[in-house]
């Protein structure tokens, strides 16, 4: 029996010739992330337990991102803990205001992951790496202390399910769009324990950062993770970029996938995720219509310059609804200097939209943008579940930036196409 | 190693963000997120839990977030053992990491009900609903795993 992608790479960093579907391995690992959150829980575990070195001070990656700038003075004090422990340990890939990004748009624009890497994060998005050939999954704080200190992970090595694309998105859908009906089609749970493997030529119409945004909401369907083949485009992206020499890691022809999924992109349409779950998903021609209060574009799903690009040629020449705030945060410091030279800010300010510096904020109901009883937002964020935004009573009607942005200038969810 | 208490029974899909709110991360105080402990989902759990007491669950479990806050929380609030059909992949590890016994079982999932006493068998994975007098039987943990319970957690496990 052949190996699915993710499992050749989990071979490699095992050391074994092949695994199968079901098998406890420990595998090395190319990186560790932790953010302000995870990582104060992990290094207590870490000095708890006696450490006194981490494995690698160049593959463990600190980004101080979710509560950033400190948002009170308990987060200040988990990024001063993160902080610390970065210096004491001479942690190289150390993120902090001024540097930081969002970490999962950060990781991949600073080469830092790549094709045929073997990741984990103590952050559930960090399955977003798939997208550019890497297995990459979220673990919890115990995981990634664990991991700080020897450099491995056990795992338990998935099953598949196969994902099959074909013809090209049409008009203002997205890769966002492409993931909400995947989850709508397969359910929350669909996928748990699995990885799903994205392929067929549809593959090829995607961009890198619409993958991204697939990837990174892999873990919303339950699964470990969510893999893309590496292909020119991934090439092109990873180009004078990627720190460590590519592997391309490709499934055997006969693996074993306990499912297959097709879609044909031609066929899609703006999707929007009802609350308060992601596989609660309609199109936008069932959608339209439902009044709000706020609209954030952003986060790890939706914070790159594609994203950025999209809402500007939606908002340019328009203005806010009256009585809708919106939000939008460019993801990295990269995209956030992009979006200035670009003319972007100015669009989105002009418009009435706030423009933030980088941080998630927001889409975890942290801060900047926090929703009130009975408030509705629309958001390119990855969650709709109750209170995720603020209020137990509020509501997150997930979608795209085209979609957001469109909703945020008639104040209801609105078809861009439309406009 | 037995359990033994009061069951706290929800529904599908009980996410990361109900059992702790992202408004209470700011803190890794166990005590703390205890406090806060399923609050957006179950406002009197906090009032009535009792040390001992059990959650039961059906399928997908701690889905969302890789918070480990979450399972601390409900370790913290007392919660001896947690019963689902399923759980999310990173609440499961993260259980398991951190030494709260948390256990599989369709059967028990659905018949078990709110307010019942349980006694839960880890040796065994009998399950016992002392109010029903019914007993199920949940999957054992691989040899694997089961190693990193007894040398009692993760870290633990790795000193050899």
């Amino acid at each position: 029996m052949g190996m699915t992608m993710t499992q050749k790479i989990l071979a490699a960093h095992a050391g074994l010739p092949s695994v199968k579907a079901g098998q406890l391995i420990e595998a090395k690992l190319d990186l560790v992330l932790g953010n302000d959150i995870t990582s104060p829980v992990a290094i207590n575990a870490f000095e708890k337990c006696g450490a006194d070195k981490v494995f690698d001070d160049t593959r463990i990656a600190l980004v101080l991102d979710h509560f950033v700038p400190n948002k009170d003075i308990k987060a200040a004090e988990q990024c001063r803990q993160t902080r610390d422990f970065a210096k004491s340990y001479h942690i190289q890939n150390f993120f902090d205001v001024g540097r930081m990004g969002i970490e999962h748009a950060l990781l991949p624009e600073q080469g830092l992951v790549g094709p045929g890497d073997c990741v984990i994060g103590a952050d559930s998005h960090t399955c977003t790496y798939g997208a550019l050939g890497a297995f990459s999954t979220g673990v919890g704080s115990t995981d990634m202390a664990a991991g700080m200190i020897s450099g491995k992970a056990w795992f338990k090595v998935p099953g598949a399910i196969r994902v099959v694309l074909k013809g090209k998105p049409t008009g203002w859908v997205s890769g966002k769009d492409v993931i909400l009906h995947l989850i709508g089609e397969i359910g929350v749970d669909g996928a748990l324990y699995q990885s799903l493997e994205f392929t067929g030529e549809g593959v090829a119409a995607l961009s890198v950062e619409d993958r991204l945004c697939i990837a990174n909401m892999a873990i919303e369907a339950g699964a470990k993770n969510g893999i893309f083949p590496v292909d020119d485009k991934t090439l092109a992206y990873e180009k004078g970029r990627f720190q460590r020499e590519v592997k391309i890691y490709e499934a055997d022809a006969d693996a074993d996938y306990e499912r297959t999924v097709k879609i044909d992109l031609s066929s899609l349409r703006p999707t929007v995720s009802f609350p308060h779950l992601p596989d609660n998903t309609r199109t936008i021609d069932e959608a339209a219509g439902v009044k709000i209060d706020q609209a954030v574009i952003g986060s790890c799903t939706n914070g790159r310059i594609e994203d950025m690009r999209v809402a500007a040629k939606i908002l340019k020449g328009r203005r806010v609804a009256d009585g809708v705030r919106c939000i939008v945060i460019p993801a990295t410091q990269k995209v956030y200097l992009q979006c200035i030279r670009e003319g972007l800010t100015e669009i989105f300010v002009e418009a009435g939209a706030v423009v933030s510096t980088p941080t998630c904020g927001p889409c975890l109901g942290g801060y900047m943008g926090i929703l009130g009883k009975g408030e509705r937002a629309v958001s390119t964020t990855n969650r709709n579940f109750v209170g995720r935004m603020g209020h137990v009573e509020s509501e997150v009607y997930l979608a795209s930036p085209a979609v957001a942005a469109a909703s945020a200038v008639t104040g209801k969810l609105t078809d861009p196409e439309k406009l | 190693m037995q359990a033994k208490g009061r069951v706290h029974k929800y529904g599908n899909n009980v996410d990361t963000d109900v059992i702790i709110p992202a408004r209470y991360l700011n803190t890794s105080s166990r005590a703390e997120l205890a406090q806060h402990c399923m609050e957006d989902l179950d406002r009197n759990f906090v009032k009535t839990v009792k040390p001992g007491d059990i959650i039961v669950a059906n399928k997908n479990f701690g889905c969302g977030s890789s918070r480990e806050h979450a399972p601390i929380a409900i370790q913290a609030s007392g919660i001896s053992c947690v019963i689902a059909s399923t759980f999310a992949r990173i609440f499961y590890r993260n259980s398991i990491n951190i030494g709260l016994p948390i256990l599989e079982c369709e059967e028990a999932a659905e018949k078990i009900q709110d307010g019942d006493d349980v006694q839960v068998d880890f040796g065994t994975g009998v399950i016992t609903d002392l109010t029903s007098g019914k007993t199920f039987q949940a999957e054992p943990f691989p040899p694997f795993i089961q190693n990193i319970i007894d040398k009692g957690g993760l870290l633990n496990s790795l000193k050899g």
